[in-house]
């Protein structure tokens, strides 16, 4: 239940503005990729064309393409909505439906398409979901209450619940932990580690501690300035980017001198 | 001697604290003094109706027998002209909101507007001059093949000037109220509760279903109550386009009345216990039109905790 990703000369534009050049990048089944860089490089514009959610934004646009196990996701006839059933997405700030209760929110997924699902599938679903974000034990006796309601962390472990329990092959999470506290990205990230048993999860991520600690690949995105297109720079095994890069920006970078 | 340096303060700062306090309680003052004062004049200017005889009432039969039918005709026509508008003026509110490309929806946007812009007696003047004469063979149809109705009863109005002609002018008038107000509130749905929904495979209409509809629906109640309220209280569209009469269950037949036309109509020849008559059935409307609110009040705070607003 995971595939690959193979991107090829990918270009992404807003309108006739270059914002992200020719990238080319494999990123392996069942493995953390983590997308490092500094602010406006890129990496959230490339990281939403791996499920085609840039198109959110008028006149966004790719060149290129994203192979998920040699599918084109821009191929002709190709459905942005298949897409993204496909690969999952958990964003920045946790955003529960606050109209939902907490396991409306875990079948929200499930339930469009107008497929039908019955009251004890819905259960295990909600069960294997919850628990597999982490999050089971704590919502368990109040699965019909708002998940407005819960704290910041557990609120993204609703969002992660809520992005398996479509089963996708892929999870994309955009600075998921830039929004919450210390004891809940660390929950959050003992949750990534268990989830590359099962998903190809890419991350992007402002925290290098975090890249380094949760991700198998890392790939380092950088801007040449105010106007230019973002490139990638580099992409290696981890432990290779932080402690042997053979880019210098990339040691520049991780090694904080400089942004 | 010690002195606590932190009881001295900026003079001037306070002194606008304290005028803006106190213009904002006034103002709120104000509104609390203007509603009370219209009610309690509506009250002592309606009693002497409310303990006249029976047979001094217009129609003999004292005022509930009096109010009753146009309390009856005031909700059909309000009804008719919210089932139409409503689900037009949010699918119109959608429709600029999502679907449109942005030049058409701000174009689109402007129209609606104008709709308001519009002064009632003009629409009541195209429903009775326009829109009755070119509808009336369409009741005519309706008479003969829905006629087993009880609302499409016959014979219809040869005039076409019947209480669903009035409701559709109502709804027209209502349209742009319901409309912009909901469009504000659908723009105004979070960002991220969208790509929450597309990114789990939503397509647009899902999208729509899942974010933006439940964020908007204490929204969309707001704006339907306020278009009810205008529907309720429409007086020159109704009086111009209604020929009025008795209270009956066909709405394509000459007949019904509601309150606001029927105090139109009367007021300026009235004088005596027909003025308090008057005064009362608008009483009437005011407290149909404030159970309406409180009733939209409560429908949304119902639903708070899931709101959204936590």
């Amino acid at each position: 239940m995971s595939k690959r990703i193979d991107v090829k000369d990918l270009n992404v534009y807003y309108g006739s503005f270059l914002a992200v050049e020719g990238v080319n990048i494999n990123i392996e089944a069942k493995s953390v990729t983590a997308f490092i860089g500094p602010s406006g490089c890129g990496k959230s514009t490339f990281l939403r064309t791996l499920n085609r959610m840039h198109e959110v934004i008028p006149g966004a646009r790719v060149e290129g393409e994203v192979l998920l196990d040699g599918d084109n996701l821009y191929g002709p006839g190709v459905d942005p909505v298949a897409v993204r059933t496909q690969v999952g997405m958990v964003f920045q700030r946790p955003n529960p439906f606050p109209t939902m209760s907490i396991r409306d929110n875990v079948l929200a997924g499930v339930k469009l398409n107008n497929k039908r699902i019955s009251k004890g599938a819905a259960d295990t679903l909600v069960e294997k979901s919850l628990r597999g974000a982490n999050l089971w034990n704590e919502v368990k006796d109040r699965l019909d209450k708002p998940g407005s309601g819960l704290s910041g962390g557990q609120q993204q472990r609703l969002c992660i619940a809520r992005a398996i329990a479509v089963e996708p092959q892929v999870i994309l999470m955009d600075e998921p932990c830039s929004a919450l506290d210390p004891i809940s990205t660390l929950a959050v990230e003992d949750l990534i580690n268990e989830l590359k048993d099962e998903y190809t999860v890419v991350i992007v991520t402002h925290n290098m501690q975090q890249a380094a600690r949760v991700s198998d690949r890392t790939a380092f995105f950088n801007i040449a300035g105010t106007g230019k297109p973002g490139k990638l720079i580099e992409f290696a095994d981890t432990t290779t980017i932080f402690n042997n890069p053979s880019q210098k920006a990339t040691e520049d970078y991780v090694s904080g001198r400089f942004g | 001697m010690t002195t606590n340096s932190l009881t001295t303060s900026r003079g001037a700062g306070r002194a606008g604290d304290k005028v803006f306090s106190g213009a904002t309680l006034a103002a709120g003052c104000l509104i609390l003094a203007v509603l009370f004062g219209v009610a309690l004049f509506l009250v002592i200017q309606a009693i002497p109706a409310l303990v006249a005889p029976s047979a001094d009432i217009q129609g003999g039969h004292g005022f509930f027998a009096y109010i009753a039918p146009i309390v009856v005709g005031t909700l059909i026509a309000a009804v008719i002209a919210l089932v139409i508008a409503a689900p037009i003026a949010v699918g119109v509110a959608l429709f600029i909101s999502h679907y449109a490309p942005r030049r058409l929806a701000s174009g689109l946007g402007y129209v609606v507007d104008l709709l308001a812009a519009i002064p009632s007696v003009v629409y009541g003047a195209w429903g009775a001059a326009f829109l009755a004469p070119q509808i009336s063979p369409a009741y005519g149809w309706l008479a003969s093949n829905m006629g087993w109705l009880p609302i499409f009863q016959g014979p219809a109005s040869a005039t076409g000037k019947t209480i669903l002609t009035a409701g559709i002018v109502l709804s027209v008038m209502v349209l742009p109220i319901i409309t912009s107000l909901s469009r504000e509130i659908f723009l105004q749905t979070p960002k991220l509760h969208e790509e929450a929904a597309l990114a789990l495979g939503a397509t647009r209409w899902e999208m729509i279903k899942m974010a933006v509809l439940p964020f908007g629906r204490p929204g969309i109640v707001s704006a339907i109550m306020l278009g009810l309220g205008r529907a309720l209280g429409e007086t020159m569209a109704v009086a111009l386009v209604l020929s009025s009469g008795v209270l009956t269950a066909s709405l394509i037949q000459t007949g019904n009345q509601t309150i606001a036309a029927e105090i139109a109509l009367n007021f300026p020849e009235a004088s005596g216990l027909k003025v308090s008559t008057l005064i009362a059935a608008g009483l009437v409307l005011f407290i149909i039109t404030l159970a309406v609110n409180m009733i939209a009040r409560w429908i949304i705070s119902r639903h708070k905790e899931f709101s959204g607003a936590n």
